[in-house]
């Protein structure tokens, strides 16, 4: 994985120093409010309804072990003994005291981490597929690029006050598992008939008020010009992006208004002036940045099949490996899922100790690498196939062998009003709901896939708009009200759920979600077609017609 | 409608209500509770005055009503920071003692 350089270390440490200073500033009143909250939000401080929240941002979603045991060492020492992993790939702590932040921020620059560009209106956390390096359908691996893209976006002088915020997502195979057409801008990486590698390149995308699919205004765009295509976006962004309303301001405003062929000739114009410009990438450096990301030396371990033969007698085993592993481009190899969604839990939840594990079980099993994905699990992407069975012991041990990766209980839930200060309702309590309704593993299995997103507000952090099954918090006459939306996906296939009716009370709304479930069941040709099959295929009166009857009909 | 007070306390950033010895205490039981409005200006002016003085950040007034004798605000985001995080009764205030059930 990257390592930082001298220039990065250096970078870094200033920029805690820079923040110490700043916090004790402020303490001692030297400075304001108003002139403070733009600095700490900049170090990825927020506010929230018990404590300051901190959100660390993990590029890429790739983690090495010492880097999980020191966020492990952080929530002990500084929080409650906990963190929770976020649908951006990121890590926050709820509960850190800004007397504290400083020292937070020196323990992670120890292990070349950060908090920067975390809030915002910059270049946030870029994300890519979680599978990124190991995945067998890949073309290759998103990540240098997503590197090249952090370094590039760091405290970009231009780019540092946009419009609002701008997220940039990367996937490397036909198989969007980054989720990149909800992004400002999606990259997706592909070669071409020569056989070199560049990006179709999709832009404003988004979810939260407004949701969009982001449109494709490039087929192939070589690789050597990331830079200045994505300065020339930005450049259009920056100068056109409406400024005078905040929930128009995002480039998904911009490039409805303007339309998409407007749009990709400004773009194109832009990019036109910058092509040969020193933004151009090298070839070496583009190499140079992959060496970093050279997948490990995997030796060949031919007896995984024999292994895992000897140990299916094991039921839970047997169920583990069915639902949580990803095909590896190494037959002997396989991506392994950790889920964080045990039944009843809190989504993207983890405590400390389940840290230090995962960094034990990575640092013994799979080549000293973790990754987190946008749906709030954990993977650990090179395990021997002869390993497993160890591993899956282990995340026994530790209670994170939940066997739900890509099922009715792999919830996505943003943290909503038990802690977060945007939400108008909780998410966390209804996901927990769902989760224990659909408990039992032979039922889940016999639903098959399907995802459920939640978020407590129209911010959409939980991305119910992409949800199979969404759900949307609101609060109406004082009490929370969940509305769902059905048939969203977020993969290549992407579309936004449709609103299917009126809400429902936080007593009613697991209930209504089980609704939808058998009537999924009873409709499907067979156990072939999926939630999200059936939903395209039957549209939404049955569904309607199953939770409001006679008033869906009357309507 | 009643009001009380409420902030996050600069160092730490735990929710505080205004008492009525103009300290800020971490239990809602505690807070001053303005029925006029001259006792909300008051509240006001004195959330002001800590506000400037860098004790606390996101001063608000918030509507409550008086249940059994008790505070209760009227929105669920008061109550829950009045008690903790409804999935976690063993963090947060509701972890020191008894608060009434946010939800």
């Amino acid at each position: 994985m990257y390592r930082y350089d001298e220039f990065d270390h250096a970078f870094v440490k200033a920029r805690v120093a820079q923040f110490r200073d700043q916090v004790t500033r402020r303490l001692d009143g030297e400075i304001t409010e108003d002139q403070f909250k733009p600095l700490r939000l900049m170090n990825g401080v927020y506010l929230q309804l018990h404590a300051y929240m901190l959100r660390i941002a993990i590029p890429y979603g790739t983690l090495a072990s010492r880097q999980m045991r020191v966020l492990a060492h952080i929530a002990r020492t500084y929080d409650k003994g906990y963190g929770h992993f976020t649908t951006r790939q990121n890590l926050q702590f709820h509960w850190p005291a800004l007397t504290d932040i400083p020292q937070i921020l020196e323990d992670l620059a120890s292990v070349e981490m950060h908090c920067i560009q975390t809030s915002g209106n910059c270049i946030r956390n870029v994300t890519a597929d979680h599978f990124a390096g190991a995945a067998a359908d890949e073309v290759a691996d998103p990540r240098p690029y997503a590197e090249i893209l952090r370094q590039w976006s760091s405290v970009h002088p231009e780019f540092s006050y946009l419009p609002r915020k701008f997220k940039i997502a990367v996937t490397g195979a036909e198989r969007d598992r980054a989720a990149i057409q909800v992004h400002d801008i999606g990259l997706h990486l592909k070669r071409n008939e020569q056989g070199e590698l560049g990006f179709a390149v999709y832009v404003g995308g988004g979810l939260g008020r407004t949701p969009m699919v982001a449109k494709k205004i490039r087929d192939f765009l070589p690789e050597q010009d990331l830079l200045s295509y994505t300065t020339a976006i930005l450049r259009v962004y920056n100068l056109h992006g409406r400024r005078d309303n905040k929930y128009k301001a995002r480039i998904k405003i911009l490039v409805h208004e303007t339309g998409t062929v407007e749009l990709t000739a400004q773009v194109e114009k832009e990019f036109a002036a910058l092509r040969d410009s020193e933004l151009k990438l090298p070839d070496a450096d583009i190499r140079a940045i992959q060496a970093y990301f050279a997948p490990p030396v995997l030796p060949a371990r031919p007896e995984g099949d024999a292994v895992i033969a000897a140990a299916v007698a094991d039921k839970g085993f047997a169920t583990w490996l069915r639902r949580n592993l990803h095909t590896h481009k190494n037959s002997d190899y396989a991506s392994v899922t950790i889920s964080l969604k045990g039944i009843g839990e809190v989504p993207g939840d983890i405590t400390a100790d389940q840290m230090d594990a995962v960094a034990d079980i990575a640092e013994r099993y799979a080549f000293d690498e973790i990754r987190v994905s946008h749906e709030q699990n954990l993977v650990l992407p090179h395990v021997a196939r002869a390993d497993l069975k160890a591993v899956y012991d282990r995340l026994v041990e530790i209670g994170l062998a939940t066997s739900n990766a890509g099922l009715v209980t792999d919830i996505i839930a943003c943290p909503g009003l038990d802690y977060c200060a945007l939400a108008n309702a909780r998410s966390i309590p209804v996901a927990q709901e769902i989760s224990r309704r659909f408990a039992a593993q032979e039922k889940q299995d016999e639903i098959g896939d399907l995802k459920v997103k939640i978020s407590g507000c129209i911010n959409a952090c939980g991305h119910h708009h992409v949800g199979h099954i969404g759900i949307l918090g609101v609060e109406k006459k004082g009490t929370e009200l969940y509305q769902i939306t059905l048939g969203g996906s977020g993969d290549e296939h992407t579309a936004i759920g449709e609103i299917i009716g009126r809400g429902f009370t936080a007593d009613e709304i697991a209930d209504a979600v089980e609704t939808i479930v058998e009537t999924y069941l009873s409709l499907r040709h067979d156990k072939s077609e999926t939630f999200l099959a059936a939903y395209r295929r039957l549209g939404a009166a049955p569904f309607k017609e199953a939770l409001y009857g006679s008033e869906a009909k009357a309507a | 409608m009643k009001k009380i007070l409420t902030a996050n306390r600069l160092s730490d950033g735990e929710a505080v209500w205004l008492a009525a010895d103009h300290s800020w205490v971490e239990r809602i039981d505690d807070a001053e509770v303005a029925c006029s409005e001259e006792a909300r200006e008051k509240l006001e002016r004195a959330g002001k005055a800590a506000f400037l003085k860098n004790e606390v950040v996101d001063v608000e007034l918030i509507d409550v009503e008086l249940v059994d004798g008790k505070i209760w605000p009227i929105r669920l985001r008061e109550r829950i920071r009045a008690a903790g995080p409804t999935i976690h009764p063993e963090l947060g205030k509701q972890a020191r003692r008894p608060v009434p059930v946010a939800a």
